[in-house]
């Protein structure tokens, strides 16, 4: 598997009335063909900027300001707009979470299918046509042959995201970014969106940046999770280990703090005390310091880095608790060792 | 948990509720159908217990929430609050019931007044209910203030200084400034991020026990309605299909519609992605022209002839399902 991207320590920012505000600060994460990334946070983390960011889609007042963004061998982060013309819904595409918002209501699912296609792939106006039909087939709508020449509001919620996800893979592009796909839909519709996107992963080998709240939808979809808090990414690895050995504060607390349906009735929810800091208002040292059970003296004036914890394994966190029980850890695995010696000798 | 007992009054009633919205067209508004929001519905609430009901969009809880505080007038049927029929009482009686029911909404910002500030927000129906002098309405304010967990100097800002989940609290000390015996709570926590869901989850826990509150809770998310409540009604379409203490939901569901909606989840266990999952097919029919029979038997993989034909009832003593077939525990 290749590497398909690499977002290294971008910052986005948006210059507004009261000066440039800081939405997204050092974010990197790399994606290799075929591999599905989640970004998760809370609402303001800056997980959908960071995608707008990839795509060229802010507001006219953000940019990105530092780092880059490397898809294949350009760099997006100064690429210019004709450039991002060539690669937005080809080889990169994207689904967004309302679907009814993102479609145009006065033209026909067909008219905005093809556009796309025609555009990217040469068709003729037939060609585009009956394969925009084929691609409806895909994603499993009824009568892709009627449907394609019905307005949008004909649609359900459901089938609104259908046509999107048909929209957006018709370019088979490398790379899909799909921001809270399954948000507003009601959760039988969430299994078969879910099921859907599984399904046309495995057999386009498309990677996936996929943006949710809710992990889980990640631990049905991700191969390897960023936590974000606060503009930051605070936690990367694989979803395996982020399950089963989570270990920024943040993200333990957010795992607690789930109320699912596979908890034991009498488990207390652990909530996350406080709200998160705002963007022009954010702490000098670790972003998480108002609401860690761990805040230490270090936290509130150092910036923590996103670092591994391990070598062999890719795990990065960023916070300076590990720090402190890796000494932890080798002062009494040191001790360890020097007590065996002294009981050999 | 306050499990109901027998002999045990009801605090709430509702009996067969309807609520049929009609369906307008032409220049003379001619009613050319009904939308069927609610349709048959009937439970009865407890003291002390939380009520859970659970339903995809368009299943009529909201419906259901609101015509228990008369915030609908139901087109059939009986909603009795401690015996009295909420909608034949006379408007002065109505007002005193008010007291007793409170109702807290999905969105705290667009459920309070952004010109006024906080205190005066609170102090409000205390005021309007002529039951305190303002004096007497302020130090209540800061009482309730303190209880949910918001500084009482706050009491002098707008709504819009607070975050989502202060003002759910907000929203939250509203509902208990009467101290009412019962609170709807309509979404309370789908709007919020999951750190703060907690929070107000917890909230309404710990209050439900130091004031001796009744719930009903209404959500689509079932994470919070498993957390919160002992019984659960699952509703499809404007019908009951199915209502059972929580662990029976979750543990022993009956009607394939519950056992589909708890199994469409997502698990929050990267090694549980494997699992076998029954995904269903289609979408929810509208509730202007729901299907014949069974509102169900278009979506449902058991589906028979009798379900396309007759409606099936809701059946059973302590664990109410409404299905012809219902799962059978030996099987399953």
């Amino acid at each position: 598997m290749g590497e398909l991207l690499k977002v290294d320590k971008i910052k986005t920012e948006f210059q507004t009335d009261k000066g440039p505000v800081t939405s997204v600060d050092e974010v990197s994460f790399d994606l290799k063909e075929g591999e599905t990334i989640c970004l998760v946070g809370e609402s303001g983390c800056g997980k959908s900027v960071t995608s707008l960011s990839i795509m060229h889609l802010l507001d006219r007042n953000g940019s990105v300001t530092e780092g880059s963004i490397r898809f294949e061998d350009k760099d997006l982060a100064h690429a210019s707009e004709a450039e991002m013309r060539k690669i937005r819904g080809n080889d990169i595409s994207m689904i967004f979470q309302e679907p009814m918002t993102s479609l145009n209501p006065v033209l026909t699912i067909g008219d905005q299918l093809t556009e796309g296609i025609r555009l990217h792939m040469n068709y003729s106006r037939a060609e585009a046509r009956s394969y925009a039909i084929e691609m409806l087939k895909k994603v499993g709508i009824p009568r892709a042959e009627g449907i394609i020449d019905e307005y949008p509001h004909k649609l359900s919620g459901g089938m609104r995201q259908r046509v999107m996800i048909a929209m957006a893979l018709s370019c088979k592009p490398k790379l899909l970014i799909a921001d809270e796909p399954t948000t507003a839909l009601d959760v039988t519709i969430q299994a078969q969106i879910l099921k859907l996107m599984k399904k046309l992963r495995d057999e386009s080998n498309t990677a996936i940046i996929l943006i949710t709240h809710d992990l889980g939808v990640v631990a049905e979809m991700a191969d390897k999770v960023a936590v974000m808090y606060a503009g930051q990414v605070v936690e990367e690895t694989d979803v395996y280990t982020l399950f089963d050995n989570p270990k920024h504060p943040y993200t333990l607390g957010l795992m607690k703090s789930i109320p699912h349906i596979t908890n034991p009735d009498d488990m207390r929810l652990n909530s996350i005390p406080g709200s998160v800091p705002s963007a022009r208002n954010m702490p000098k040292g670790c972003r998480f310091y108002d609401r860690c059970p761990h805040a230490m003296k270090r936290c509130l004036a150092e910036k923590p880095e996103l670092k591994p914890i391990e070598d062999k394994q890719a795990h990065s966190i960023r916070c300076f608790l590990y720090e402190e029980e890796e000494k932890d850890y080798e002062k009494k695995h040191a001790e360890k060792q020097h007590a065996e010696k002294e009981v050999s000798s | 948990m306050n499990m109901p007992l027998d002999q045990e009054k009801p605090l709430l009633q509702v009996k067969h509720l309807k609520k049929y919205y009609p369906i307008k067209k032409g220049v003379i508004s001619r009613t050319v159908g009904y939308v069927k929001a609610v349709d048959d519905v009937s439970f009865d609430i407890y003291p002390g217990e939380t009520m859970g009901i659970v339903g995809e969009s368009g299943c009529g809880k909201s419906t259901t929430g609101r015509s228990l505080v008369r915030l609908e007038d139901p087109t059939a049927g009986q909603v009795l609050f401690q015996g009295k029929d909420l909608a034949t009482v006379s408007q002065k009686e109505m007002r005193k019931l008010r007291t007793d029911l409170q109702i807290i909404f999905q969105d705290p910002y667009s459920s309070l007044n952004p010109r006024k500030r906080i205190g005066d927000l609170l102090a409000e129906p205390l005021l309007a209910h002529k039951l305190a002098t303002k004096a007497e309405a302020e130090k209540k304010v800061n009482e309730i203030m303190e209880i949910v967990g918001l500084p009482k100097q706050y009491k002098n800002r707008y709504p819009h200084q607070f975050s989502g989940g202060q003002r759910q609290r907000i929203g939250i000390a509203r509902a208990l400034m009467l101290r009412p015996k019962l609170i709807i709570c309509d979404e309370p926590v789908s709007a919020l991020d999951v750190s703060i869901q907690a929070q107000v989850l917890n909230l309404l826990k710990d209050l439900q026990k130091s004031l001796n509150l009744t719930y009903v809770f209404i959500a689509h998310g079932l994470g919070a309605v498993k957390y919160i409540s002992d019984r659960i009604t699952v509703m499809y379409l404007g019908k009951v299909m199915e209502l059972a203490t929580t662990r029976e939901i979750f543990e022993h569901p009956k009607h394939p519609y519950t056992e589909i909606l708890l199994n469409a989840y997502p698990i929050p266990n990267p090694h549980e992605r494997n699992r076998t999952q029954m995904v269903i097919e289609g979408d929810v029919p509208s509730p202007a022209n729901p299907p014949k029979g069974c509102v169900f038997h278009t979506r449902c993989p058991f589906a028979k002839d009798i379900c396309r034909e007759k409606a099936p009832g809701l059946t059973g003593k302590d664990h109410l399902v409404a299905c012809h077939f219902p799962i059978d525990e030996g099987k399953a």
